[in-house]
């Protein structure tokens, strides 16, 4: 589990991307514009990542991060994504987005998401933190300021891949349920925005021990 | 290296009874901030178009016109015109007719901006977003290089040898494209030879150095020549007499401002020790005393080699009179020992490189 491919080259795809690099990763980023279009700009902002084709990159790749504004998330193919970890970082805001009708009033974007790319093992983890949090406040294992990320997906094994992954980033992952219960880390929830340690987060989600990473 | 100001036209609370005061009375505090600006040496104002009754900066070139004919050197623009719902035609004539009246001081700063609240007031879909700016763009660009163009679009009735006047008196008018930190803006900008303003408004602002580099690197590949190539960066800053009271006080109002932010956007407003950490260091809030501020412009400059830095003040309905003393400090101050500084460092460069 040493792949990851991102979709989306923006603030959080480049930001991720040059976190998998430091941690280890090989990494693959693409976007909807053909690959040649983005090596020099990878080259720069993200040196070492490999500029790929979407089929490409999702096909030689373990862990798949969807970095691309959740408007455009149609424009996946989900039968390129068929049984594939799937980490979704995507929020809906209207004022960005515009309007979209399915997620209006959605508890959980990640569900109606799921719904679309039906067969994937869908994650939802990095979105209650701001893009360049994801760089600036990563730390190492055991550091007393390491922040907790949290994680949920209804495959277990998924699950455990993206919260090893979240680890090796740089920070504690906390696994909060289901794909539903991503809605207790969406916009508006205390979690969003927030910095917390792995205690408080779990408390804040009220988790007992068993369900622990 | 330029230094000014960019300002919503945030209105001011009263501090005795909480009350808002009127939306006039800030554009007119508004205006007296810019002949401030000018009066104490400082190189640029920019006004953000924004529709709220906190921040009715909605028509920048009426105040910046106004603020022409009471100024003499400062370089007026926006920050950022919110290209997508208003008619490039009509933002060309405008911003021209301020070049003209100011002496060839106006510049347009196009962009995302951080206000949406255009899109319903002039009946444009958030849903065509990206569409509607990179048309309207090109338009914009194409009027500044012609004085008739011949155009057409989606969102537009096509122009056939239409005329477009006034024209500014250098030829045409700076255009910069504003940027939050999206590389393909960046390679953007370059491609097209335009000025770029990164907005660097929460973390580590050194991070936007690499971004930088894409921008000159671009540029450079498309064969544009380094007088075309600019950079600037707009980051909430506030100068005060004393370091510890200007953090106490600006924190009052930058955290008002993110609650109000928060609440729209869903968010949990950032704790104190956040704030303290962004307003030092490598951080991009740039809050506190005079000497402190151009030691911390001058790091940045380092790593990202900027023309322009420009702060966002009067934030979280600040009292006015704290905003001009910013202003002033700025000016007198803070401009003084960064120019000294960064001077000083040319000088080195230069005489290093006359040995070499
Ligand atoms: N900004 C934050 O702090 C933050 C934090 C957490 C989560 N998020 C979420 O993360 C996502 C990305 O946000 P951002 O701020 O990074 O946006 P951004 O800077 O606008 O970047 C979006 C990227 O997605 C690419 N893209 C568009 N359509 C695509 C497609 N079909 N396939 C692959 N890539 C595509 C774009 O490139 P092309 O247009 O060239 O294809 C661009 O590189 C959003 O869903 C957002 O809600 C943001």
């Amino acid at each position: 589990m040493h792949k990851v491919a991102i979709l989306g080259a923006g603030r959080v795809g480049t930001a991720l991307a040059r976190r998998a690099l430091s941690a280890g990763y090989e990494v693959r980023v693409a976007t909807s514009r053909p690959a040649a279009d983005n090596a020099f700009m990878l080259q720069i902002v993200a040196p070492g990542a490999i500029a790929a084709g979407a089929e490409e990159a999702i096909a030689e790749s373990d862990i798949i991060v969807l970095a691309l504004p959740l408007s455009k998330y149609r424009t996946l193919k989900p039968e390129l994504l068929q049984g594939k970890i799937v980490v979704d970082t995507m929020n809906y805001w209207a004022p960005t987005d515009g309007t979209l009708a399915e997620f209006e009033g959605a508890a959980s974007s990640s569900e109606v998401v799921q719904r679309f790319l039906k067969g994937t093992r869908l994650v939802r983890s990095f979105n209650h933190m701001g893009y360049h949090e994801i760089e600036d406040a990563a730390r190492p294992q055991g550091h007393a300021e390491r922040r907790a990320m949290a994680v949920a997906g209804d495959d277990p094994e998924a699950n455990l891949v993206v919260a090893a992954f979240v680890d090796r980033l740089g920070f504690d992952p906390v696994l909060s349920g289901g794909l539903a219960s991503s809605r207790l880390f969406a916009g508006g929830t205390p979690i969003f925005g927030a910095a917390m340690t792995r205690g408080e987060m779990e408390e804040n989600l009220g988790l007992s021990s068993e369900n622990l990473v | 290296m330029e230094l000014g100001i960019y300002s919503f036209g945030d209105v001011q609370r009263d501090a005795a009874t909480g009350e808002l005061g009127s939306t006039a009375q800030a554009t007119r505090n508004l205006l007296e901030a810019i002949q401030l600006a000018d009066q104490v040496g400082l190189d640029y104002f920019g006004i953000g178009e924004h529709h709220t009754r906190e921040m009715p900066a909605s028509a920048a070139t009426v105040i910046l016109g106004a603020a022409a004919s009471s100024t003499s050197t400062i370089k007026l623009g926006s920050a950022v015109t919110v290209l997508s719902t208003d008619d490039p035609v009509r933002v060309y004539q405008q911003f021209a007719t301020l070049d003209a009246v100011s002496n060839g001081r106006a510049e347009i700063t196009a962009g995302r901006g951080s206000s949406t609240e255009s899109f319903p007031l002039f009946g444009q879909s958030l849903n065509d977003y990206d569409e509607l700016y990179a048309e309207k763009l090109d338009l914009l660009l194409k009027i500044n290089e012609s004085e008739t163009v011949t155009w057409s679009g989606k969102f537009r009735p096509a122009l056939n040898d239409a005329l477009v006047v006034p024209r500014p008196e250098r030829g045409t008018l700076p255009i910069w494209l504003a940027t939050g930190g999206n590389p393909h803006s960046s390679v953007r900008a370059g491609l097209l030879g335009l000025p770029i303003s990164y907005a660097i408004i929460g973390g580590q602002a050194h991070r936007f150095a690499p971004l930088a580099d894409l921008y000159r690197r671009a540029a450079e590949q498309t064969g544009h020549g380094p007088e075309k190539i600019k950079v600037s960066v707009a980051s909430p800053g506030f100068v005060g007499d004393d370091a510890k009271r200007a953090k106490d006080f600006f924190w009052t109002h930058w955290h008002a401002v993110m609650e109000q932010i928060g609440r729209i956007r869903g968010f949990a407003p950032p704790p104190r020790f956040h704030y303290d950490t962004e307003a030092s260091g490598a951080g991009a809030l740039f809050v506190g005393h005079p000497e402190e501020i151009a030691e911390r412009i001058v790091t940045l400059h380092k790593s990202i080699g900027h023309q322009r830095q420009f702060f966002q003040t009067d934030v979280g309905q600040m009292p006015h009179r704290d905003f001009l003393r910013s202003i002033e400090l700025l000016g007198t101050r803070v401009k003084p020992l960064v120019d000294a500084e960064l001077g000083k460092r040319q000088r080195e460069t230069d005489e290093a490189t006359a040995h070499a």
